[in-house]
């Protein structure tokens, strides 16, 4: 693409482009093939591996032999049914709100401090800043202001809205919450990018073809920025579903918020359950890419492009 | 929410419109009546604040001052999709998501009017564009593009149709042809059209009515044909084609004739197309209206006479030679002649008198920009 936009004013570089593109584009892309091989497809061929691995006859914990073990999927379904539904389901929920809190602040960005730079600017590294300290941090810093002791809790607590055993941390509610404040940039800003690219005289267009303003975002506004949307809830979605920091109970889980990844997590470096912990990180690639896949089919992006 | 559609234009009525922007005034105390069914261009540079007017008209900006009435009702305060105005804008704004089809019945939708595929196909039709229908706006070229823009604004039967220099993007060939056809659609629809432009030829060819505009202001306002013959001020005598101007004091002046005194010539025009009879006055005379003559023309009192001057420039454009005479102490005069082989034949260098026609001349209420302060 790029080479054919650069030739466009020498008709005999495009001819030669192709030959040259194919050498260069492959010696470009040596290094990246050759580290994805090395750092993506052993471990992603040794994780399957060990998925189907059978306990050792010796009966030494931790110690696992080669084998074709379907059985540890079905019981890694039957033994984690709840933290593979609620990985889902949290996923889904804190896309979904941290939809309807990031749209409207790529929105106003985008559009409204479109003409004026040191606002949009300034917005855009508000959204930005949390990055600037370590997630855990973040995250703990919550911890911190949802613990049982807190000034929240307390008033909560006073105003007889909280009973006097009532508490945030190890709720769902703390989880979710944990999980949209922590991802709420990634869903901005491919929503911002997309907005900011929105030609505005199309919405005049709309509005002059007797369309409302709510009429014109639905018809016009949203399905344009749908690129942007469709990149944010997938930045959104994807780690959310293995995330096991947040409902991690050193964090704002508790043993009712485990996730799967606090499932793999504690087969891997507790339980020493390699097999089982394999087999659900497989599941969990597995339904990440037949739900994204469907996801994108079914918005029709291809078509937006 | 209760708007009637027109199926006849309706007429606009602009009174007392100012616009102001932060540092800068856009538009300063417009007045302007355009009748029912017009075809009617408002003509300026950019910058003069023509398309600032259209876009308040289109209720996509609000006048700081002012009214806007549309068929002799006060819209200054409805919003853009509340009025019966639609607008082909400037690069067209067609929806990138939407089918051309879709694009074009958009407007019949949100208006909730029956069977709206059957008549944007019906306006398809109408710019031979059937056939593409089911094609993305992206996948046009710019002339079927702006005829997208052109349906999709007709399909609505408007009581005004605003157009934004729709015609800018395209080629000089397909310019034309496009003004050709947007001018026989407006005959056959019947629809009041508001053009804006900077193609002076464009507005001259196409409306019935011309305002030039310049600076927040409508300078000239009438039929093209008495714009061009008797431009009222130096920038219309200059913007609407071109014209050779002269300043100078009035000499005499009485019911039927005017004269200035012009660097030791007397020039005349008729009283009734002198707008200024007093001081310093500038006259005027179209290019194709003077004529050069290689030896000195006898004196006329019919006829102005400057030189003898040198020809600087010889422009061949086809249908006519363009010279430049640089005539001393007068400066340079302009003379078209039209190539029908029968015109004198000189050469660069060439030592020629000008003349034209008494009838010919024009006076200006104003003087030439630069012009104030001279003798």
């Amino acid at each position: 693409m790029a080479f054919v936009a650069l030739g466009g004013s020498a008709p005999e570089a495009v001819k030669q482009a192709p030959r040259k593109t194919g050498r260069v584009a492959m010696l470009l892309l040596l290094p990246g093939m050759a580290y994805l091989a090395l750092f993506f497809l052993t471990p992603f061929v040794s994780l399957i591996l060990t998925s189907l691995k059978q306990p050792d006859p010796s009966g030494v914990i931790g110690r696992y032999d080669f084998g074709f073990e379907i059985g540890n999927y079905v019981y890694a379904v039957s033994q984690y049914l709840p933290q593979i539904l609620r990985s889902f389901s949290f996923a889904l929920i804190a896309t979904v709100i941290a939809l309807a809190v990031s749209y409207p602040i790529a929105y106003f960005i985008a559009v409204k401090a479109r003409n004026k730079p040191l606002l949009k600017g300034m917005l855009l590294t508000l959204v930005v800043a949390p990055f600037f300290i370590s997630m855990l941090l973040r995250t703990f810093a919550w911890k911190q202001i949802f613990s049982n002791d807190s000034w929240i809790v307390n008033t909560l607590k006073d105003f007889g809205i909280f009973g006097a055993d009532s508490y945030i941390i190890g709720t769902n509610f703390a989880v979710i919450f944990g999980l949209v404040y922590n991802f709420i940039p990634f869903m901005t800003l491919p929503i911002f990018s997309s907005l900011d690219r929105l030609d505005l005289r199309l919405v005049e267009a709309g509005a002059d073809l007797y369309a409302n303003p709510a009429t014109t975002f639905r018809k016009i506004t949203f399905p344009l920025s749908l690129p942007g949307v469709i990149s944010g809830t997938l930045l959104t979605f994807i780690p959310i579903s293995g995330d096991y920091v947040v409902a991690s109970r050193d964090f704002l889980g508790g043993p009712e918020t485990a996730m799967m990844g606090n499932v793999v997590e504690a087969n891997f470096l507790r339980i020493q359950d390699y097999p089982t912990a394999s087999a659900l990180s497989v599941m969990l690639m597995a339904a990440i890419v037949v739900l994204v896949s469907a996801y994108v089919r079914k918005s029709g992006t291809e078509d937006l492009l | 929410m209760a708007t009637d559609f027109a199926a006849q234009g309706a007429d606009l009525e602009l009174v007392g419109i100012r616009k102001e922007f932060p540092g800068f005034v856009a538009v300063e105390n417009l007045d302007l009546k355009i009748p029912a069914g017009e075809f009617f261009a408002l003509l300026g540079p950019s910058g003069c604040g023509k398309t600032t007017t259209l876009r308040m008209i289109a209720g996509l900006e609000s006048p700081t001052q002012g009214q806007i009435l549309i068929g002799g009702k006060d819209v200054t305060d409805q919003k853009p999709h509340q009025r019966t105005v639609n607008t082909v804008f400037q690069n067209y704004a067609l929806f990138p998501h939407m089918s051309v089809l879709e694009n074009v019945a958009f407007g019949l939708r949100q208006r909730k009017v029956s069977d709206p595929v059957a008549k944007a196909q019906a306006a398809l039709d109408m710019v031979e564009l059937n056939h593409l229908a089911q094609r993305r706006p992206q996948q046009l070229s710019g002339g079927q593009q702006q005829r997208v823009a052109l349906a999709r604004a007709l399909v609505n039967r408007p009581a005004l149709l605003l157009l934004d220099e729709p015609l800018g993007a395209l080629d000089l060939k397909l310019r034309r042809q496009m003004q050709i056809e947007l001018k026989a659609i407006q005959i056959e629809v019947g629809l009041t059209f508001l053009h804006v432009t900077h193609d002076q030829e464009e507005a001259m060819d196409m409306a019935d009515t011309v305002a030039v505009m310049n600076q927040g202001r409508i300078e000239q306002m009438g039929a093209p044909e008495r714009l061009y013959d008797r431009p009222k001020t130096a920038f219309v005598a200059k913007f609407l084609g071109q014209s050779n101007i002269f300043v100078g004091e009035v000499a005499e002046a009485d019911d039927t004739k005017v004269s200035i005194s012009f660097k030791g010539h007397k020039l005349t025009a008729p009283a009734e197309r002198v707008e200024k009879s007093k001081g310093k006055v500038a006259f005027g005379v179209r290019p194709e209206k003077t004529m050069f003559h290689e030896s000195e023309p006898q004196a006329s009192s019919d006829l102005n006479i400057l030189g003898p001057g040198e020809i600087t420039d010889i422009r061949f454009t086809g249908v006519s030679n363009q010279y430049q005479i640089d005539i001393p102490e007068i400066g340079e005069v302009t003379v078209f002649a039209q190539n029908v082989g029968k015109s004198p034949v000189v050469e660069l260098g060439a030592q020629v008198w000008v003349s034209w026609r008494v009838e010919h001349g024009f006076g200006l209420a104003d003087l030439p920009t630069g012009e104030e302060d001279i003798d």
